[in-house]
């Protein structure tokens, strides 16, 4: 038998092994990713139009289409889920109709996201005549995102104490100006970080868009913003490739002759998107915070 | 008696089906302090809480009785609790500034309400904080946050910011119990000092606060209100053998 403070030593050494052995893992694979996909990036491959048949094309429409995706989805989703979650937490009574809606949640929230995609397809695409386009992607994108922000504004509002709420209360507000004035402004660091975190996932989802964004990117016009037209960039109706799908199919069908070196590049732009985002979520989330509760 | 402000007739509680208030008759003149003091769990708190209607926002708790502020039942269907709760203010033991300067939490309530005059927010500011004895202390920080302060500061602060409401009663549950000695006795001057133009009703575990702030104290035990009187009768020759058991640390 070993005495209790070798096996502390042992166990603690196993764990920082473990933490380790992930924490390699994580840089092995984002190394390969940055150095393989960093020599592809230029001004040119991050702006121009993708080309089907001839090298040299790039990734410019499918990024512009990620970030309209995700302006959209977080446009439909976010006031969705933060009404959900002020109900859910600050007024909901514990009963079976919210815990019919709590476990709704749940089962959303770990629902495959090709699931989500395939509905998407059949309900917003096929029923509601919707077509391949921005706006089935946009409510694809927010039946994924929905519960997952749900929970995550649920969480912020949970890491305010009560006694503030009393506080409020007790200074003769009613519930909503508690909630609204001093509730939320409380919990904006941390539903913040939420959202941008959330962002994050959204941008990189590839299989709920499939079938509902689409997997073509017809070129735009930028010089055209009247969303009534084929071309413009804000056409809602339009078909929209994004950058997740687009590394998806040039490598399952890509038949331009620089296929590799686009893939490779758009993967790097989607992984430094991504911690781009998650760097920004706590720098400020942290500040914000600074500010509200300093000076 | 016509100046009783708020009066307590047959006051029961039941969180779910315990008993915790059985039955208190207890009423309050306009102005003064008033300490009600008892054993842990004896219902202080909870009898606090009925007089602002703090208790509604727990579940399964049901009240039978009447309470009466300025002869207006309470409890009536048509009181507006939101109105109640800006007459009858409250202090909690735990400081609890919200996140925003110090300026911000102490005009919240009234900025809320809907003034915008800035002069007049900048006087009730300072009013407000005189009054609570912390002024001299933040009035070079007015914009910086609250939760900068130390928790004597903050809680002079909160009750600045129940004075900023003009309430005519203020509660207080413990105000000093989570605080060191000298913001102890800070809290106790500025109570001191508002017991002219407040009616003022506190919870305390510190017997020598209460003997020293107190015009009156009420003494509960087990959801019942054993005694109240002056509180040199409570402490020199109380008329119940409990009080007195309690007061010479016999028990609680
Ligand atoms: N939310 C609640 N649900 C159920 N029972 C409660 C609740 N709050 C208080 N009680 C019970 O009611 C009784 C009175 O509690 P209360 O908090 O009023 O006591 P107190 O005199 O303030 O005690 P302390 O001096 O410890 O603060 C206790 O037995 C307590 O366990
Ligand atoms: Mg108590």
């Amino acid at each position: 038998m070993m005495n209790p403070k070798t096996q502390n030593k042992v166990a603690i050494g196993s764990l920082y092994g473990i933490a380790g052995l992930v924490v390699l893992i994580l840089m092995a694979l984002l190394g390969y990713i940055l150095v393989s996909g960093v020599p592809q990036l230029s001004w040119h491959f991050l702006t121009a139009p993708a080309k089907a048949f001839l090298e040299g094309g790039g990734v410019g429409v499918q990024l512009y289409n990620s970030f309209y995706l995700l302006i959209l989805a977080m446009l439909i989703s976010f006031p969705i889920a933060l009404g959900a979650a002020i109900y859910l937490y600050e007024y909901a009574k514990d009963n079976w109709v919210t815990t019919t809606i709590r476990t709704a949640i749940e089962i959303l929230s770990s629902l495959p996201s090709v699931v989500v995609g395939l509905f998407g397809f059949l309900f917003f695409v096929v029923r509601l005549n919707l077509g391949f386009s921005i706006l089935s992607g946009a409510f694809a994108l927010t039946f994924f995102n929905l519960p997952l922000l749900t929970r995550s504004i649920e969480d912020s509002l949970r890491t305010i104490d009560t006694t503030q709420r009393e506080g409020g209360l007790a200074l003769g507000l009613s519930r909503w100006e508690t909630i609204t004035r001093v509730i939320l402004p409380a919990a904006v660091p941390s539903i913040l970080t939420g959202v941008i975190l959330s962002a994050g996932r959204v941008f990189g989802e590839a299989a709920a868009l499939i079938y509902t964004a689409g997997q073509s990117a017809p070129a735009l016009d930028f010089t055209d913003w009247n969303p009534f037209n084929i071309s413009s960039p804000l056409n809602p109706m339009r078909p929209a490739e994004t950058l997740a799908v687009h590394i998806w199919k040039i490598n399952s069908e890509g038949i331009m002759p620089d296929a590799k070196a686009i893939s490779s590049g758009s993967s790097a732009v989607l992984v430094l998107a991504i911690l781009l985002f998650n760097f920004a979520a706590r720098y400020l989330g942290k500040r914000l915070y600074k500010r509200l509760t300093s000076a | 008696m016509s100046k009783e402000i708020l009066t307590t007739q047959d006051l029961h509680l039941y969180y779910g089906d315990k008993e915790a208030l059985k039955g208190i008759n207890l009423n309050f003149d306009a102005k003064g302090i008033t300490a009600l003091i008892g054993p842990s769990g004896c219902g202080k708190s909870t009898y606090l809480r009925t007089l602002n209607r703090m208790n509604d926002l727990i579940p399964n708790v049901t009240i039978t009785g009447t309470i009466k502020f300025k002869g207006e039942n309470l409890y009536a269907p048509s009181a507006d609790t939101v109105q109640i709760r800006k007459e009858i203010g409250m202090v909690f033991q735990q400081p609890n500034p919200f996140p925003f300067s110090i300026y911000d939490n102490v005009i919240y309530g009234l900025r809320i309400a809907g003034e915008k005059d800035k002069e007049k927010l900048d006087a009730v500011v300072e009013k407000s904080l005189r009054q609570a004895a912390v002024w001299d202390e933040v009035k070079d920080h007015l914009h910086e946050s609250a939760l900068a302060l130390s928790g004597g500061q903050q809680q002079r602060v909160c009750i600045a910011r129940v004075l900023a409401v003009s309430p005519e009663i203020i509660l207080l549950d413990e105000p000093t119990s989570a605080l060191d000695p000298v913001s102890s006795s800070q809290i106790e001057t500025t109570l001191l000092n508002l017991r002219h133009d407040y009616t003022i009703i506190t919870v305390t575990h510190n017997l020598q606060q209460a003997s020293r702030i107190a015009d009156r104290t009420a003494f509960f035990m087990n959801g019942e209100l054993v005694e109240v009187d002056q509180t040199k009768n409570i402490f020199m020759n109380p008329a119940e053998k409990q009080t007195e058991d309690y007061i010479s640390g016999r028990f609680g």
